[in-house]
């Protein structure tokens, strides 16, 4: 499947005009993001999970992306979600992609966003204790650390 | 030759209702860093894995939004501190995709040549220590150990001689690459690879032909090719279980496409595809060396002007994703650059993140020697599955 093919058939479906940056952009309402997930991952065949991750744009609230690809024709779909002013609920992809857990994990752990139907949302690289989330703006890199357990 | 699987095994069954607990790690020899592993035990068979990460945290998303584009790449290093060269290279991609830089053939070359001798130095590092992990079995393992030290060793001298660094390089730059090769570096080379090149074939014999090397990795660790790509695993790992994935070949960057190589793939998903994938991985990396010296052109190693200070790097706002091939796998930075010196954001997609998340997938039903065995297939570095 070409970039156009897959382009027009997210239009008929969907009715989103994919942007070409090297590969298809798509941004949608995070209630579909599952739904168009397992779109992607079904009817265009972008079965390898490569990456989730967030962006904090401030008062706009926060942006999530993910990347997945068919690598055999190779078609690459990066799917971005705006969840809204201070919004943090997301729905999850753990049920479309296995990789989706660590990476939401991270996601959580970084920017408090919680994953709704992740059957393990907690930190993954921060310990439990932690305070705050520091890829949010908001956090100052230079954060006072909370004393080692 | 003794065949171990037509002797008789003696176990010891497990048959009352207490499962064991057990931390292997953070502190363990095989987890090649810091990494704890809660394995949860029945008898001798791991039924439940909890990976628990992030004793080498320092969070390079945040600090490269502190660091200009000029200071970032040398940081970049230290993520996957086995591979540095890699990690640099992703970032200065992304970057130059956005500022549209042109980078001179030269340094194009010059990339592939470091990337790919890093390559070697990963494998390497990987081979001896996984078989060190395989110990006992293999006829004293430190000797594969010792001999994959003393040839890496090598490639260290050669990047110590190009940019004085024997670990953490900063020789990537967006634009090009900092250092040009030194007088007689190029031959240095050629003699290092050919005498790896000739030692490979030693290791595989002495790894191939011992019984007990294959009974602990054929068969072990088996990730089908349906998995694979769920969870997201790239490089050898995913080139072991059938997919014919390399960006190198796939999406060519950095004049990758003049060069003449191969993809090994194995389709058996298992320790031992793995493990073939990488030995062949080694071979084509020689190649690829070769090619780049007989061809490397002449002129300059960067397409801009000397920097006066560390912020006159600027980028034009937008978003951009480099991938390259690294020795573990696509290891990728996501910039979204706001017009400023710093980028706005940046994600690190780290293979050994994406390729450590199987093992709690694949390692229950297997016994607790072979969460080594696995784990040294996997060839994860901590400091990028942490970054």
């Amino acid at each position: 499947m070409t970039a156009a093919d897959a382009s027009a058939r997210i239009k008929e479906r969907f009715g989103i005009d994919a942007v070409a940056e090297g590969g298809l952009g798509v941004t949608l309402a995070s209630p579909r993001w599952p739904e168009f997930a397992r779109f992607v991952r079904d009817e265009l065949g972008c079965r390898y999970f490569n990456w989730l991750s967030a962006v904090d744009w401030k008062e706009q609230g926060f942006e999530v992306l993910c990347r997945v690809e068919n690598l055999d024709t190779p078609l690459v779909v990066t799917m971005r979600t705006r969840l809204g002013a201070g919004e943090t609920h997301c729905p999850t992809l753990t049920g479309l992609y296995q990789g989706a857990d660590w990476m939401e994990r991270e996601c959580f752990d970084m920017f408090g966003i919680r994953f709704d139907g992740h059957p393990d949302l907690r930190r993954i690289l921060l310990e439990d204790t932690w305070e705050g989330h520091p890829l949010l703006k908001s956090y100052a890199v230079d954060t006072p650390h909370p004393p080692y357990r | 030759m003794l065949d171990v699987n037509n002797t008789t095994r003696v176990e010891m069954d497990w048959s009352g209702p207490e499962r064991l607990q057990m931390n292997m790690g953070p502190q363990h020899p095989s987890a090649h860093g810091v990494f704890r592993a809660i394995v949860t035990l029945e008898g001798e068979t791991v039924v439940a894995v909890d990976a628990v990460i992030g004793y080498l945290h320092r969070c390079h998303e945040k600090l490269s939004e502190t660091l200009t584009y000029a200071q970032y790449p040398s940081i970049a290093s230290k993520t996957d501190y086995v591979a540095a060269m890699t990690s640099e290279f992703a970032y200065v991609l992304a970057a130059e995709e956005i500022g549209k830089f042109e980078v001179p053939k030269r340094a194009q070359y010059l990339r592939v040549i470091v990337a790919e001798l890093q390559r070697i130095a990963s494998h390497l590092l990987w081979l001896g220590t996984w078989c060190m992990d395989m110990g006992g079995a293999l006829g004293g393992g430190a000797t594969i150990f010792l001999y994959c030290i003393r040839e890496r060793e090598l490639v260290l001298d050669l990047f110590e001689s190009l940019v004085g660094a024997r670990l953490l390089y900063g020789f990537f730059q967006v634009g090009g690459t900092r250092y040009d090769i030194p007088d007689g570096w190029a031959q240095a080379c050629r003699e290092t690879i050919a005498l790896i090149d000739s030692r490979i074939d030693e290791y595989e014999q002495m790894l191939e032909d011992n019984a007990f090397f294959l009974a602990r990795t054929q068969g072990v660790g088996t990730v089908s090719r349906e998995l694979a790509q769920d969870v997201g695993i790239a490089g050898p790992l995913l080139r072991g279980s059938g997919v014919d994935f390399d960006i190198r070949k796939n999406v060519p960057y950095s004049s990758y496409g003049d060069f003449d190589f191969t993809v090994p793939v194995e389709t058996a998903g298992d320790c031992y595809a793995r493990y073939k994938v990488r030995m062949a991985e080694f071979r084509q990396a020689i190649a690829i060396v070769r090619q780049a010296l007989d061809k490397l052109p002449a002129g300059p190693i960067s397409s801009r002007p000397a920097l006066k200070s560390v912020a006159q790097i600027r980028i034009p706002k937008g978003e951009a994703y480099g991938r390259v091939e690294g020795p573990r796998g696509e290891v990728g930075s996501y910039i979204i650059s706001d017009g400023s010196a710093k980028p706005y954001r940046m994600k690190w997609r780290g293979a050994s993140f994406s390729n450590l998340s199987i093992l709690p997938l694949i390692i229950p039903g297997h016994k607790v020697a072979d969460v080594v065995a696995i784990m040294g297939s996997v060839d994860p570095v901590f400091g990028e599955v942490d970054r």
